[in-house]
């Protein structure tokens, strides 16, 4: 339909200037470089160049003057604290995500169970603790856990309860972090889960409900299949953001209680930043990168999939 | 959870007759149980910025007392006076304001004829330039801010150009978070345009710059906004970057500014800091109260366009 509209004025363009056409082509395709051109420019200066730039740090030593190969990363592999990195950062974004998908999934359902009047008000409120700031957010979270002056504490102790010693303990810290980890991100999921749950034609409930469906199996063989692609892509975006996560731990605990707290982000920064060891701060961040790189690729098959569907 | 017990036993007595008044009073049920949820729900996610400003509304002398600390006694405005005549919380909050208005601008100015060329204008390597965008999207600025510190430091013993301790060194850091995010949106708002539309307009005789500004900036407006208050709320939120590279105070935007200059060693104005906190999140708030719908289409757009 659109090849015969605009091929009638071709034709008589064609026949008296062909090399014009051609020359016009080429022209586009520089324009259309041209435009592209500072976003190409910020990538490679800004972002690749920086990532293997960073490459080339973690083989220097403390100073930046000397190449000493891989002695920053056999140093790591010595140390203690490293593999206590390793351990938590991935407790932290393992247990997050999978909490944050669980709220979300929850929480959407209910959501989309009431009328759909009131759907948007709920919505709206629901999504308050993804839109504040996130270092804002912490600081309330860390006032109610303050060691005195905890509101938490207050209403246990109504109850009879002894203080919890919230960012005191390690292991304490460690559920508080998460915590506040999935405070911030479970309404993400939940407004995915709630587009996806949309996107589910009705009649499909109609025909499970007249086959006999009770709820388990209309979840298990039409709402779980029909959103498995959301839910998957969701929960490795999130599994990147949590994983690199540097706000709720430099806030709520700085990494403390000595050093249980601590992920790759925050300890590359107090490494780096705050120790002077840009070098090795740069190694413990590279470590980041094999998680990174597999949820990327798994995002990355999915994106062009249903591209080439569309 | 009555409604996963009943429908059940309903669908055991359909092969019967149909018994209409029970099911609609299983859906009663499960409408009342969600909304029982709801509450629940919402209490949990809206607690935190809830005592917020009931802290704020505090005196340091009340903060301290042993009372309810869900409850406010003696409200009293005096930390919001404080901090809206303070100069150094002014500094922090006009900081961040030009910081996050002016990378808003620049996002735009890259990533709207960015995504026009990579969405209709093919040339060599657009395909792969387009993946690449989604990509970089995905590398997290924890990974990137080391070795950017050691370049803006060698760049500044090459030219002598002090970048880092300097507000606008964050122009330049935060459109690596927030281009190629709108850039990627964008694309997919300009390629959900049909061809029908700027072909038209090319046999019109209307310029490729004519088709982005008339026609494409214009139908793919939602997409625009979107774009735009993303970038608005990551630039006003992000805290590793201004963390890592500016440290005096005259320097600093609001989310480093709060946590380095009112928590003053183990002294915490915990009345100063909710106030300050809260005043920092109202932007983003105020944003979304009003555009909520392009928040959401923008923050789903991430997944589900492409």
């Amino acid at each position: 339909m659109v090849d015969a509209a605009i091929s009638a004025p071709h034709e008589v363009a064609a026949t008296r200037s062909r090399g014009g056409l051609r020359r016009a082509m080429q022209r586009k395709s520089s324009v259309a470089f041209f435009m592209a051109l500072p976003l190409i420019s910020l990538i490679v200066l800004l972002v690749i160049y920086p990532a293997f730039y960073s490459l080339h740090l973690a083989t220097l030593n403390k100073s930046m003057e000397r190449f000493v190969g891989l002695s920053n990363f056999t140093f790591l592999f010595n140390r203690q604290t490293f593999w206590l990195v390793v351990k938590q950062s991935c407790i932290f974004a393992i247990t997050a995500v999978v909490f944050k998908a669980l709220i979300g999934f929850i929480v959407a359902h209910f959501v989309h169970n009431i009328p759909a009047k009131g759907q948007r008000k709920w919505r709206g409120m629901l999504l308050v603790p993804w839109v504040i700031p996130p270092a804002m957010s912490t600081l309330a979270w860390l006032w109610l856990f303050d060691p005195s002056y905890s509101a938490f504490n207050w209403v246990l102790a109504i109850f009879g309860i002894d203080p919890v010693p919230w960012t005191g303990d390690a292991y304490w810290a460690r559920f508080s972090v998460i915590l506040v980890n999935i405070w911030i991100g479970a309404p993400f999921f939940m407004i995915m889960y709630l587009a996806a749950l949309k996107s589910v034609p009705e009649q499909l409930y109609e025909a499970a409900e007249i086959d006999g469906a009770n709820w388990w199996q209309r979840m298990w063989y039409v709402t779980l299949p029909m959103m498995r692609n959301i839910i998957a892509i969701t929960a490795l975006f999130s599994l990147i953001v949590t994983f690199a996560n540097f706000d709720i731990v430099r806030i709520l605990t700085a990494g403390g209680p000595i050093d249980m707290t601590h992920v790759f982000a925050t300890w590359s920064f107090r490494v780096g930043i705050e120790g002077g060891d840009i070098p090795l701060g740069a190694s413990v961040s590279l470590f980041m990168v094999p998680i990174l790189a597999v949820a990327a690729i798994f995002i990355l098959r999915d994106i062009t999939r249903r591209g080439s569907e569309v | 959870m009555a409604n996963i017990a009943i429908p059940a036993a309903s669908s055991a007595q359909a092969a019967g007759k149909p018994r209409y008044g029970s099911m609609s009073r299983d859906r009663l049920w499960a409408l009342r149980w969600s909304y029982v949820f709801l509450v629940l729900f919402a209490f949990f996610f809206l607690l935190p910025p809830i005592y917020m400003l009931i802290t704020s509304l505090k005196t340091s002398a009340e903060i301290s007392a042993a009372t309810n600390p869900w409850w406010v006694f003696h409200p009293t405005l005096e930390n919001y006076r404080e901090l809206l005549t303070s100069n150094q919380y002014l500094t922090f909050f006009r900081n961040s304001a030009i910081v996050s208005v002016t990378v808003v601008t620049i996002t735009m100015l890259i990533s709207v004829p960015a995504a026009f060329a990579l969405s209709r204008m093919k040339f060599w390597g657009s395909a792969t330039l387009a993946t690449g965008v989604f990509l970089t999207y995905l590398i997290p600025e924890t990974l990137l801010f080391l070795p950017l510190f050691k370049m803006f430091a060698v760049f500044n013993e090459w030219t002598g150009i002090q970048l880092i301790n300097r507000w606008w060194v964050l122009l330049v850091l935060y459109p690596t978070l927030t281009v190629p995010f709108c850039t990627w949106i964008m694309i997919g708002y300009f390629a959900s345009i049909p061809k029908e539309l700027d072909e038209a307009a090319l046999i019109d005789g209307a310029t490729w710059t004519q088709t982005l500004t008339k026609i494409f900036i214009p139908v793919a407006l939602p997409g625009l906004i979107a774009a735009t208050i993303f970038a608005f709320t990551v630039s006003w939120a992000q805290f590793l970057y201004p963390l890592a590279f500016t440290t005096s105070s005259d320097q600093l935007v609001l989310p480093v500014g709060i946590i380095t200059t009112l928590i003053k060693g183990d002294v915490f104005n915990w009345g100063q800091i909710m106030t300050g906190a809260l005043l920092g999140a109202a932007p983003p708030l105020i944003i979304y109260a009003f555009l909520m719908d392009y928040y959401i289409a923008g923050l789903t757009a991430g997944a589900t366009k492409g």
